[in-house]
């Protein structure tokens, strides 16, 4: 259908559709054709046929270091330091990564810290990424710098839904707020933190919006009312939303 | 002072015995002119001596993480402008150079010169605006109408190569969005020129002014090594005389290839921190000139393609703000044409921090003198 036509005259140019939710009072009517255009009135419009959705990612790649690099003397000093801790050393574009298990990231990151070949005294950054359909969901990342030996290093862990991650706030003051909004954010589930609240969502907030299953346009005004009604729609399919929608907030 | 680690402790709770003390509870803020924006801060005060101090902080958060990772790459340039807005050309600089590491661009010469005189410009200006509003905190008016008036030619400046004056979108991955007009360079110079007569005139009205000195000597002492375990960055940083500066350190854009220096402090208090930054003001002129008079000819842009698609991985990446290091963590899964996770770094966020453990044992008055020293906006905290 192209533009020319749709009718131009006075009669067309009646209210189109009413905005949605304007009336959720009245009974389900049969909704007035918006457009009575003479030629193509009745013929209805194609449905879009849905899209199949992209594969969700399976997880960041973490490639190895090219063959015959040499490794940097903090993650040496790291793999003699703590035997065993390092599962996987990481390069890209100049960065580099050391994946830890989470059990050993309390050891590691005291080494990290202390000693000397190391001393990384400065945590620049705690964060996570979330990567839905894997086990382990998230990878929760340090970003360390010292500021001795101007050298960078990033700490990652992997961690599902439930499995607790000791936080570091014993060692750097600095992760303080920085665990507290990865915990905000992404609901990690950080243990021994001397003081884990929301930091930047409301306290007494629901979920955590920056998981990927999270909805972009937010959980509306519904969940604020009703947070239990606000699932069960959530968790319906998606012809059925708008119209249980509607009939929550009446 | 107590181990740093007394500072992240929670509060204890107050039993029923502690009730018959004292303490008060205030609430300093959102609307308190001198939290600038809408941070609020809980005092737990004996008389006037503040004991404890919580920042509630979130009132601005617009999901900006959330957003970016629903846009394509270039579309976030303007995001970034959001945040840190009184210094929106480094925001800009620091994400267009994470994606440039990212896809490994290069960036032409005469871009990574424009791109640090603008950065340097808004440090100046970012810095005018931190001096008036935190002289007017503490009680001089004068510095703040002086400090906005310079401003202003700064913004003009900015308006004049990009057409806008607070939010600039003056940056692109690769390079810049257009060359800079014609006879600008000569502009910026005579400001540069201008500028550094002003700043002896602020000077004249703090420096050694007795007020000020009383108002910030021995406010807010911070040592070096808990200003490092604070994760402290920017001007509180070197205030305590830590030399940390992502320009010298991790040299980015054109900083390698001019000669400046980085001021530090010794005391750490609020008198050091205010020095630092009129140093920098000085340090910033001087990049200025040393870049307008080398900025070679040349394309203004890189060769990036039009639809940006980093291959799979991550980055992070650091440059000096004004108020600090500002970081880019991204993360690219070189399927989509969005980035999977984009991370900022707030430097204001790191700071704001540390103020609990400033203002603790000192004066409600000096509340706001110790906001007003660690320079944040709320925009970029709460992003």
């Amino acid at each position: 259908m192209t533009d020319e036509s749709k009718p131009q005259g006075p009669e067309g140019g009646a209210p189109a559709r009413p905005a949605p939710g304007a009336e959720t009072g009245t009974a389900p009517q049969p909704k007035p054709l918006p457009r009575p255009a003479p030629g193509a009135a009745a013929r209805p419009r194609p449905k879009p046929k849905p899209k199949a959705p992209p594969e969700p990612p399976k997880g960041p790649e973490d490639q190895a270091p090219p063959d015959g690099m040499a490794l940097p003397p903090a993650v040496t000093a790291l793999q003699e330091g703590v035997p065993g801790a390092v599962s996987q050393v990481s390069f890209w574009v100049g960065d580099w990564t050391v994946i830890v298990a989470a059990d050993r990231l309390l050891d590691v990151m005291r080494f990290l810290r202390d000693d000397p070949a190391t001393t990384f005294d400065y945590c620049s950054d705690v964060t996570a990424v979330d990567w839905p359909p894997r086990e382990q969901r998230f990878d929760v990342i340090y970003c360390l710098y010292s500021t001795r030996h101007r050298h960078r290093l990033r700490v990652k862990v992997r961690a599902g839904e439930d499995d607790p991650i000791e936080s570091v706030t014993c060692l750097w003051t600095a992760a303080n707020w920085l665990e507290r909004e990865v915990w905000d954010q992404f609901g990690v589930n950080i243990v021994n933190h001397p003081d884990l609240r929301r930091i930047l969502m409301p306290d007494e907030w629901q979920g955590h919006p920056q998981r990927k299953d999270y909805p972009l346009e937010g959980p509306g005004e519904l969940l604020m009312e009703n947070p239990q009604d606000w699932l069960r729609v959530r968790n319906l399919p998606d012809e059925a939303v708008v119209g249980a929608a509607d009939e929550e907030i009446e | 002072m107590a181990d740093p680690m007394a500072t992240t402790l929670a509060p204890p709770r107050a039993s029923a015995t502690q009730f018959d003390t004292d303490e008060l509870v205030i609430n300093m803020g959102p609307q308190h002119p001198s939290t600038h924006g809408v941070l609020r801060v809980v005092l737990k005060l004996d008389g006037e001596k503040v004991i404890d101090a919580d920042c509630v902080i979130g009132y601005i958060h617009r999901g900006i993480e959330k957003l970016s990772e629903n846009r394509d790459w270039t579309q976030i340039i303007l995001l970034t402008d959001r945040m840190d807005y009184v210094a929106a050309a480094t925001n800009n600089l620091g994400y267009c150079e994470a994606v440039e590491k990212l896809m490994q661009v290069e960036v032409p010469r005469r871009a990574r010169y424009v791109r640090t005189i603008l950065a340097e410009l808004q440090r100046i200006a970012s810095h005018c605006l931190w001096l008036g509003t935190h002289a007017m905190d503490i009680g001089a008016m004068t510095v703040l109408l002086y400090a906005f008036r310079e401003r202003e030619f700064v913004l003009d400046l900015f308006e004049e190569f990009c057409g806008a004056r607070l939010t600039y979108n003056s940056m692109r991955v690769g390079g810049l969005p257009l060359d800079i007009p014609p006879g600008w360079d000569q502009k910026v110079l005579a400001f540069c020129d201008l500028m550094e007569g002003k700043l002896n005139d602020y000077e004249t009205l703090l420096t050694n002014n007795r007020i000020w000195l009383k108002r910030t000597r021995n406010v807010g002492v911070i040592p070096a090594d808990e200003a490092i375990g604070l994760g402290l960055c920017g001007p509180p940083l070197r205030g305590s005389g830590v030399l940390r500066d992502v320009r010298k350190d991790e040299p980015y854009a054109a900083y390698d290839e001019f000669d400046f220096n980085i001021p530090i402090g010794t005391n750490g208090d609020t008198y050091d921190r205010y020095l630092i930054r009129m140093d920098e003001f000085r340090e910033s002129i001087r990049i200025i000139r040393q870049a307008i008079e080398g900025i070679p000819e040349g394309p203004f842009v890189g060769k990036v393609p039009r639809l940006l698609k980093p291959a799979a991985g991550e980055t992070y990446h650091a440059i000096e703000s004004p108020k600090g290091e500002l970081g880019y963590f991204i993360v690219s899964d070189g399927k989509s044409t969005n980035p999977y996770r984009f991370r900022v770094r707030p430097p204001s966020f790191c700071n704001l921090q540390g103020l609990r453990r400033l203002v603790v044992g000192h004066m409600v008055a000096d509340v706001v003198a110790l906001i007003g020293t660690i320079d944040i906006v709320l925009g970029e905290v709460d992003r």
